[in-house]
C-alpha cells in the first residue's frame, strides 16, 4: 500500500514539475518552426548583387538620420521566440544626442544592434519593420532590407559603434595603430599606408591621447581603461561617420574618467556635426547629455521625449520609479524607494502591460491589452493607461489649434 | 549555545593592555597599515621594488557605524578590505578587532575569528560555486564553524534567507537560476548566516541595475539596523556611498587625501581629489549644469607614483611645494583629516 501511495505521489510531483519544464518534443517542434522562419530571413539577407532600388526609401523627416519604424528584432530560441524589441519607434533628429534608458534586458543594446545589422546571426533575426536611414550622400536606406554584403560599406563608414568593454573589443594581438588603419584601409582601398598612419595619429590626437605617435605602436595591454576607450572612439570617428552608436561607453570605468570621456563625446559631436545615440543605464549621464529620451521596458517604448519632459514631467510609472530608486547626492535620510520584483520573463509575454506587476498605480483597465503609445505634447509620448485624460486634452486642443490654422 | 563557547575561547587570546588606549565601542583600530606587493627582485633574490597598494592607513570604526571608502580603480580601496580579513598577509602595521591584533594572531585562532569578519564580493556571478545548491552554499560555513546543532541547521538557513528575502523554496536550487541582484542577495545572506559583527562589502551594488541596486542598498540598511551590523563599504559610486555611510575616506594611490563624518566630506569639501570625485557625479537632471572639475589623465602606475603630494600631477591647484613634499594628514576640524599643501602643515 505504502509502494502505491509512493508511486502516486512521485507520477504527481512529476507532472508538476513538467509545468515548468519544455518537453523534448516541444523543443523539436519549436526548433523546426524556428529554423524554417530562419532560412527565408537568412535568404534574403545573404543575396547578392541586389540592386540599390530594392533597398532605398525615403525620410519621413528629413531631418532625422535615423527613423526606427514599428521594429521588430527576434531571437529564434529552442525555448521559443525571444522578442527583445517589440515595436520600436522613435526618430534620431541630425546634431541631436537620443538616450536610450532601461535596465538590463530590456532590448536597447538589440535596437543598437539591429540598426548596424550587427544581431548575433542565425538566431538573431529583423523580422519585421522598417529602419530608415539619411545617408551622407542624400540617400535613404532601408537598413532591415539591405543585403550583408552591401551593409559592410555603410558599417563603419556612415555609422560606427564603440562598444561597452574597450578591452575586449580591441585585439590584444594587434597594435592600436593596425587596428585603427585597418579601418581606413577596408573603407578607402586607394590610401597609402603613410596616409593612413597620418590620419590615425591625428584621430589619436583629436580624442585628447596625449602622445599620439608612441601610441599608436603600443597594444591594447599598455594602455589604460580611458585610454582604450578613446581608442575606440578615435577608430569610430577615422571615417567621419553620420551617426555614432554609443553603447555603455562609460559603464566600465571610473567616475573621474568618465567624466572625460563625456566631455569628450560632447565636443566630437560638434566636430563631426553627426548624432549620437547613447544607450546607457545611469540616468545621470542621459540628463547630462541627451537631448532626447526614449525609456525602454521589455522590449517596448515605455516612454520617449526630450529630456526636460522625461524628468521634470514623467507619467509613466516605471520612469517616475527609475528616477526615485538613483542615491542621489545630498538627499535626506529617507530608505531609498524600490520598484518590486523584476524584469518578466522575455519568452511568453502576458498580452496586458508588462509593467502591470510591478506598478504601484495599477487599476482595473490594466487588465486589458498592452497600452498603446499615447501623445501627451508634440514631443511628449507615453504608453500607460494613466495618461489617457492628459492624451485626450492634448488632443483636444491640437484639433483645435489645427482648425483655427486651416481657418487661417 | 557555541557561539558562546567561540565567544570564550576569543576572550582569552584578546590582549587586555588596549584596553585603557581604546574606547569600548571601538570595534575596529587599524594603525599605519601597510600592505606591499612585491615586483622585482635584485641578484640576490632580495625583493627591491613594490606596489605599494595600502601605503599607512588608519582609522577607526565604531560598532554600528559604516565607513564608506571611495576611490578610483587601483586606489587600494580592495586591497585594503582584503588586508583587513587577512585574506592578504600585512606588510606593516597593527589592525585591532575587538582587542584581538589581526595581524599577529596564530591560524588556528584566526579560524575562530573567521565568522566575526565576513566579506560580500563585487561580483556576485563568480563569487557563488554553480556546483553547490543555495543552501549548501550559505550553510557550509555554518557547519564549519559549528554555530547551530544539525538538527536546527536547515530551520537556521531557512530564517536566514528569510531575513534577507530569499523565498524558502530557493534552498534547493543552483546559483544559475537567478538573476543578479538575487545572487546578491545570496551572498548577503552568506554573509550574514555566521552572526558576523562586521562586514567587509567589496562594491556590492556596483554589477546590478539601478532598480535592484536600491533594493539591495536598503536590505543592507534593514539588516544594519535588525542585527547591529558594522560595515566597511567599499565603491566608486559616491552617491552610494553617501547615502549608506557615516564616515567616508577618500583614497588615492593607496593612501588616505581625506577623511571625515558624511557631513563633513560632502558639505565641507577640502581636498582638490574630493572635489574633483563629488563633481564628477552626474546628477539626474538635465536643468542642473555643474560647474565641474575634470581630472586631466589617468591614475598613474601605483608601482611607480610620483614624488611628493601623489595627487599633483593631477591636480589644478599644484604649487611648487607639491611635487618635493609630501603632504600630511592633519587634523583640521575634530574628526575631519586631510593631506593637502593648501591647508596650514603645521
Amino acid at each position: 500500500m505504502k509502494l502505491l501511495e509512493k508511486l502516486k505521489t512521485n507520477q504527481e510531483k512529476k507532472k508538476a514539475l513538467a509545468k515548468h519544464y519544455i518537453s523534448k518534443e516541444q523543443i523539436k517542434k519549436t526548433a523546426k518552426e524556428n529554423s524554417r522562419i530562419i532560412k527565408e530571413l537568412e535568404k534574403q539577407n545573404n543575396r547578392k548583387n541586389v540592386p540599390e532600388e530594392e533597398y532605398l526609401t525615403e525620410m519621413k523627416n528629413p531631418n532625422n538620420v535615423v527613423e526606427f519604424d514599428d521594429l521588430h528584432a527576434y531571437f529564434f530560441t529552442d525555448a521559443g521566440v525571444v522578442k527583445a524589441v517589440d515595436g520600436v519607434s522613435f526618430d534620431i533628429p541630425k546634431k541631436s544626442i537620443v538616450g536610450v534608458v532601461g535596465e538590463s534586458g530590456c532590448g536597447k543594446s538589440v535596437t543598437s544592434l539591429a540598426l548596424m545589422k550587427l544581431l548575433q546571426s542565425p538566431t538573431g533575426q529583423i523580422f519585421s519593420g522598417e529602419i530608415r536611414y539619411n545617408a551622407k550622400n542624400g540617400k535613404a536606406y532601408n537598413i532591415s532590407k539591405v543585403p550583408k554584403i552591401d551593409m559592410n560599406k555603410i558599417r563603419g563608414k556612415e555609422m560606427s559603434m564603440i562598444f561597452q568593454e574597450p578591452m575586449t573589443s580591441l585585439n590584444p594581438v594587434f597594435r592600436i595603430g593596425d587596428q585603427l588603419d585597418e579601418i581606413l584601409f577596408l573603407h578607402f582601398p586607394e590610401i597609402t599606408q603613410e596616409e593612413a598612419k597620418q590620419k590615425s595619429i591625428s584621430m589619436l590626437n583629436t580624442v585628447g591621447i596625449a602622445m599620439p605617435e608612441s601610441v599608436y605602436s603600443r597594444y591594447p595591454h599598455e594602455l589604460s581603461g580611458g585610454m582604450r576607450q578613446r581608442v575606440m572612439i578615435a577608430m569610430a570617428l577615422s571615417c567621419d561617420p553620420n551617426l555614432i552608436i554609443a553603447d555603455e561607453p562609460t559603464t566600465a570605468l571610473d567616475v573621474t574618467i568618465q567624466a572625460q570621456i563625456l566631455d569628450l563625446l560632447r565636443n566630437i559631436k560638434n566636430d563631426i556635426n553627426g548624432s549620437i545615440m547613447l544607450i546607457t543605464h545611469d540616468l545621470g549621464v542621459i540628463a547630462e547629455m541627451a537631448d532626447y529620451v526614449v525609456v525602454m521596458y521589455a522590449g517596448r517604448i515605455i516612454e520617449k521625449g526630450t529630456a526636460r519632459e522625461i524628468y521634470k514631467n514623467p507619467i509613466h510609472p516605471y520612469t517616475i520609479g527609475l528616477q526615485k530608486s538613483i542615491p542621489a547626492l545630498n538627499l535626506n535620510d529617507e530608505t531609498l524607494y524600490t520598484i518590486p520584483g523584476t524584469v518578466p520573463n522575455p519568452i511568453n509575454l502576458p498580452n496586458f502591460c508588462y509593467f502591470r506587476d510591478r506598478c504601484e498605480k495599477r487599476f482595473g483597465k490594466c487588465n486589458g491589452e498592452y497600452p498603446k503609445l499615447l501623445q501627451v505634447s508634440p514631443t511628449h509620448h507615453v504608453a500607460c493607461y494613466l495618461a489617457e485624460e492628459i492624451a485626450a486634452e492634448f488632443a483636444k486642443t491640437k484639433k483645435d489649434g489645427g482648425e483655427k490654422n486651416a481657418k487661417k | 549555545m557555541r557561539k558562546n563557547n567561540v565567544n570564550q575561547e576569543l576572550n582569552a587570546i584578546r590582549n587586555d593592555q588596549f584596553d585603557s588606549e581604546i574606547e569600548k565601542k571601538d570595534i575596529l583600530v587599524v594603525k599605519n597599515l601597510k600592505k606591499y606587493f612585491p615586483l622585482g627582485s635584485n641578484w640576490f633574490k632580495k625583493t627591491t621594488s613594490f606596489v605599494k597598494a595600502v601605503d599607512d592607513v588608519s582609522f577607526t570604526i565604531k560598532k554600528g557605524n559604516t565607513l564608506g571608502v571611495v576611490g578610483e580603480s587601483g586606489c587600494g580601496k580592495t586591497t585594503l578590505g582584503r588586508t583587513i580579513l587577512r585574506l592578504h598577509s600585512i606588510t606593516d602595521g597593527q589592525i585591532m578587532y575587538d582587542n584581538i591584533d589581526i595581524r599577529t594572531i596564530k591560524k588556528r585562532e584566526l579560524t575562530k575569528l573567521r565568522p566575526k569578519i565576513q566579506i560580500i564580493f563585487q561580483d556576485p556571478y563568480s563569487s557563488l560555486s554553480p556546483r553547490m545548491t543555495i543552501g549548501e552554499i550559505i550553510g557550509e560555513a555554518v557547519r564549519e564553524h559549528k554555530l547551530v546543532p544539525a538538527e536546527e541547521h536547515r530551520d537556521y538557513i531557512l530564517d536566514i534567507m528569510k531575513s534577507c528575502g530569499l523565498p524558502p523554496y530557493y534552498y534547493s536550487r543552483y546559483p544559475h537560476e537567478f538573476s543578479g541582484g538575487q545572487r546578491q542577495r545570496i551572498c548577503i545572506a552568506r554573509a550574514l548566516a555566521l552572526k558576523p559583527d562586521l562586514i567587509v562589502c567589496d562594491e556590492p551594488v556596483s554589477a546590478l541595475d539601478v532598480s535592484i541596486q536600491a533594493q539591495i542598498i536598503n536590505l543592507l540598511v534593514d539588516l544594519q539596523k535588525k542585527y547591529g551590523l558594522t560595515y566597511i563599504f567599499i565603491s566608486h559610486d559616491l552617491s552610494v556611498v553617501e547615502y549608506i555611510s557615516t564616515e567616508i575616506m577618500v583614497m588615492y594611490l593607496g593612501s588616505v587625501v581625506e577623511q571625515g563624518t558624511k557631513e563633513q566630506i560632502f558639505k565641507n569639501t577640502m581636498h582638490p581629489y574630493s572635489k574633483a570625485l563629488l563633481s564628477a557625479v552626474p546628477v539626474p537632471d538635465p536643468d542642473v549644469k555643474k560647474q565641474r572639475i575634470i581630472l586631466k589623465g589617468d591614475i598613474p602606475s601605483p608601482a611607480n607614483p610620483p614624488k611628493g603630494c601623489k595627487f599633483h600631477t593631477r591636480c589644478s591647484e599644484c604649487m611648487d611645494i607639491c611635487k618635493t613634499v609630501t603632504p600630511i594628514l592633519k587634523e583640521y576640524e575634530k574628526g575631519h583629516f586631510v593631506a593637502c599643501h593648501l591647508y596650514p602643515q603645521d
